[in-house]
């Protein structure tokens, strides 16, 4: 599903990520973790070209999503996006109604008209089980709703455009112990339908959502496996002093 | 020793403390200055201060409204009947013509005599109006009859459609043109350099790299830099004749003129304000936006725009304020004729042309004085509530609603 | 349409855009250079207009506004700074510094025409001074004062709070913090301020119609009680309503050329200094 050869990427002269090489499959949930300034965002961003906002970075090696070079030429950058969603750390609905933020993705795509906008935006909001929250108040401004509503609406907004690949950067970071657990839950329930890519500085949260898991250090992979083996038996050492919470 | 260090000290402190309310006081001295001055112009009599207007007793008109005597001395009523007496035509009798009448010696020494004399021609003749000083009205003539005069009325100031301060007997201060013509060239100006401003505020946050901004944020300031009279100097010296000669008009000093060198004076308040709105954008923002399948552009219009419209709006009213109160390059460029305006290329008069084309003529107290010190108040509390509400717009909550 | 060429179009329109405003600058900026630069010479510069102004020089002008511009300062410079240290360092109340902001913004906003009618009213009439340098310079100076207060307070914002504390617990008190601490680690970009301040007083003319300005008076001022002519002033005068409008147009030219330099010349200062003290902070 999602393949990276050999990915090398500078910020500068700083080398950000150091010849990885991964490979993620479809509908499972894999989680990056590592401490702080380990590049796990920044190869998160590699899957949407989010980083190709960022000037005087470089990139080598290749990165495959179903099979095709996203880094080609050949490839248009928006549409790669809108078949690769991505959640932010911080909740960040825009500036208009709980309806216009879900509908946005499909507006602004010219995707279909406004029956289907109409019954999209209410599936897109059910699968991020927010729908029976807000459905008496879609005209109300996204602002009005509570971090972790915001949050599950920026995830209804990334599943509106129908997306095979969930991106998802520390969703549950500016969240309550709540809001946080029922992002979890989600996350648990899109599984069937997405294939889920999340960074997180949070290993119990790893352990509880994922099913790989890849550990990166100083921008390289130490160690990719099953989420079970590496938090119960890791491979390497650096690893298990990670996970056991000596550095970091 | 110590002890007169503290007292030093103290004193000092009391000084930051007291230039904390400067611009307080500043403000306050002005609004006193300004209004104490304008305010006095509505206890003028309507005519001239110190002279009046008599009539032959036969005549039956009582009173007549300040549009009235205007039209008399403009000779736009020739006849009695027009202004409510009876038929016959109206003699105009202006001061100085007594000297024509009369020599020196004839009216005494210190013109002793010159009530009497004053007398006998308004009693000769039935349709007389005479305009002349207070002090040389014959008392006790019964053949002479003072028009009753009343003080300028508010509503003649903000509704008259004339403004000729030194028209005797009547000077008018009608303001409507005047504001009117403020407001035509400020809007106008603003309707031009909105896109404009707009549209390079959007380059330099949006798409301009750093070294582009470098180059071209100088540039901008340097354009708030220029002093206003040298606007004034190059709209007169290219743009003026370019208007004349594209349009063949008469004059090339119309509004447009004026419209077209303010709108480059207020580019720079609009694009910087409106480029700062932009950029305070989150972050987050924009990437949600592009990460959703947006283009770049869609982005702009549909997420940061709105994002930044509070700090736009405001930097749009700023750009009017600036306009509305600009002076010098106004004042050299629009013809300055007082009349309500038409059309954009005709020539036109703001209210702060008004005041540095009139103050310096206006005798310090005198009425005229007055109404400028008026035009300034108006023009005082129209920049007041621009400065204001942009403040409020500015402040609005992105998250208060939509 | 293609959302890909509206996005096209619509970027090259902005691009365009903002190349059309540098343009814009240049035409005025190279109008000006161009026509007056042949005008300027050492003579322009240090004789008196003779001929009804239609020949010789802008001496007094220069003299005027110089003696106009540092006379603001002396009474805008303390104030605006001294206020600015009160906004920034003592005044503990956020809601009284909130209030001084908006007053200080709003007296930025009054057009400068309202200040020419204030400084007749006040200056002129009501103190006293008749037209004269102190009634010109005091007008000036309260049109500055914000300026100076907006760029002091900006300056004094910029230190690190870490070094009023580090100050405070060596046991200095707020004002030795202040003057010994705050003020010179402040002090360069309150002089940008200043220069920037000398570039917008120095191009004012509604200011001084009524409160200093002379038409014609060849004679250098000899208390700051007189009157003096004023580039800006000169230039209006020249350009509208001189004796002969065609025949100064040379004279006009090199005037408007003198008061963009003095801009010029002050932007590049105040930016030099900036980059200037910017780098020797950073390098240590």
């Amino acid at each position: 599903m999602i393949e990276t050869k050999n990915i090398n990427f500078y910020y500068g002269d700083f080398h950000a990520l150091k010849d990885i090489s991964m490979e993620m499959q479809a509908h499972t949930v894999t989680a990056l973790i590592g401490p702080s300034g380990c590049g796990k965002s920044t190869f998160l961003r590699l899957f949407n070209r989010m980083n190709d906002l960022i000037d005087g970075t470089r990139l080598t090696g290749e990165c495959l999503i179903e099979g095709e070079n996203i880094y080609h030429k050949s490839v248009q950058v928006d549409e790669l996006r809108k078949k690769v969603g991505m959640v932010f750390q911080k909740p960040n609905p825009f500036p208009k109604s709980i309806f216009e933020n879900v509908a946005y993705g499909l507006r602004v795509n010219h995707i279909g008209d406004k029956s289907y906008i109409t019954q999209r935006v209410e599936e897109s909001l059910r699968d991020a089980a927010l729908w029976d929250e807000v459905k008496d108040k879609l005209k109300k401004s996204a602002f009005e709703l509570s971090g972790g509503q915001q949050q599950r609406l920026c995830i209804a907004r990334a599943l509106a455009i129908s997306p095979s690949i969930l991106l998802m950067d520390e969703p549950a970071s500016a969240l309550d112990p709540i809001s946080t657990s029922k992002i979890e839950e989600l996350i648990h329930s899109l599984k069937k339908d997405y294939t889920i890519v999340i960074v997180t500085h949070n290993m119990q949260q790893a352990a509880r959502v994922s099913d790989k898991t890849g550990f990166f250090m100083l921008g390289e992979l130490i160690e990719y496996n099953d989420t079970k083996k590496m938090f119960l038996n890791p491979e390497k050492e650096q690893t298990q002093n990670y996970i056991t919470g000596r550095f970091g | 020793m110590n002890r007169l260090r503290k007292i030093g000290e103290r004193i000092v402190e009391v000084m930051l403390t007291l230039s904390g309310s400067i611009t307080s006081l500043a403000i306050l001295l002005i609004i006193l200055f300004l209004f104490k001055e304008g305010i006095g112009l509505f206890n003028n009599p309507e005519i001239e201060k110190g002279y009046v207007l008599c009539l032959n007793s036969s005549n039956p008109v009582e009173k007549l409204t300040p549009y009235q005597i205007k039209q008399i001395f403009d000779s736009e009523i020739e006849n009695w009947k027009e202004a409510g007496g009876t038929d016959g035509e109206i003699m105009l009798f202006r001061f100085d013509e007594i000297f024509n009448m009369y020599s020196d010696e004839e009216l005494g020494e210190d013109y002793a005599l010159l009530p009497q004399k004053l007398g006998e021609v308004i009693a000769q003749n039935p349709d007389i109006i005479a305009f002349f000083p207070e002090k040389y009205l014959p008392e006790g003539n019964r053949s002479v009859k003072k028009l009753p005069l009343e003080n300028i009325q508010v509503q003649d100031f903000f509704g008259g459609k004339e403004w000729l301060p030194t028209a005797t007997p009547m000077a008018q201060f009608g303001v409507l043109p005047l504001i009117l013509g403020t407001l035509w060239v400020s809007l106008f100006a603003i309707l031009i350099a909105l896109p404009l401003g707009l549209g390079v505020a959007i380059y330099l946050s949006e798409l301009a790299n750093e070294r582009t901004r470098k180059l071209l944020k100088p540039t901008i300031e340097l354009l708030a830099g220029i002093p206003s009279v040298v606007y004034g100097f190059f709209g007169l010296a290219v743009i003026v004749p370019l208007i004349q000669r594209t349009g063949h008009l008469p004059v090339g000093e119309t509004a447009l003129a004026g419209s077209l060198i303010l709108a480059v004076m207020a580019l720079p308040t609009i694009i910087t304000l409106a480029e700062d709105a932009m950029r305070n954008t989150p972050r987050a923002m924009r990437e949600a936006g592009l990460a959703l399948g947006a283009t770049q552009w869609q982005t702009i219009y549909s997420v940061v725009i709105p994002y930044a419209a509070s700090g736009i709006t405001a930097a749009v009213v700023l750009g009017i304020g600036r306009a509305i109160g600009e002076t010098m390059a106004v004042l050299m460029v629009t013809g300055n004729a007082a009349v309500m305006p038409h059309s954009l290329f005709e020539p036109v008069r703001t209210i702060p042309a008004t005041i540095a084309a009139e103050l310096g003529e206006a005798p310090a107290g005198g009425t005229h004085y007055q109404a400028l010190f008026l035009l300034g108040c108006i023009l005082f509390i129209i920049t007041m509530i621009i400065s204001i509400s942009a403040e409020v717009i500015s402040k609005k909550q992105i998250n208060q609603g939509l | 349409m293609n959302r890909k060429t509206t996005q096209k179009i619509a970027f090259i329109t902005f691009r365009s855009l903002g190349l059309l405003v540098v343009a814009i600058l240049f035409w005025i900026l190279g109008f000006i250079i161009y026509n007056g630069i042949s005008v300027i010479s050492w003579e322009f510069l240090t004789t008196a207009p003779t001929e009804g102004m239609t020949a010789g020089g802008i001496f007094p002008a220069i003299v005027g506004t110089l003696c106009l511009t540092l006379g603001s300062l002396v009474l805008s410079f303390p104030l605006g700074v001294m206020s600015a240290i009160y906004m920034s360092e003592y005044a503990g109340n956020a809601r009284v510094v909130k209030f001084i902001r908006v007053m200080t913004n709003n007296l930025g906003s009054i057009p400068s025409i309202i200040f020419g009618l204030f400084g007749m009213a006040l200056f002129v009439n009501t103190l006293g001074f008749g037209d004269s340098i102190i009634a010109g310079s005091f007008t000036l100076g309260l049109l500055a004062l914000p300026l100076v207060i907006r760029t002091t307070e900006e300056a004094l914002k910029a230190i690190p709070d870490s070094y009023r504390t580090g100050s405070l617990a060596l046991g200095a008190n707020r004002l030795q913090t202040i003057r010994r601490v705050i003020l010179p680690m402040a002090f360069p970009n309150i002089i940008t301020g200043l220069i920037l301040s000398i570039g917008r007083v120095s191009g004012e003319t509604a200011p001084i119609l009524f409160t200093v300005a002379a038409y014609f008076l060849p004679k250098l001022p000899h208390s700051i009680f007189d009157q003096v002519m004023a580039l800006p002033y000169h230039l209006y005068v020249i350009a509208t309503s001189g004796t002969d409008i065609e025949a100064s147009r040379p004279i006009a030219y090199g005037t408007a050329l003198v008061l963009v330099l003095i801009v010029l010349l002050m932007n590049l200062l105040a930016t030099t200094l900036r980059r200037y003290f910017g780098k020797k902070v950073k390098t240590n």
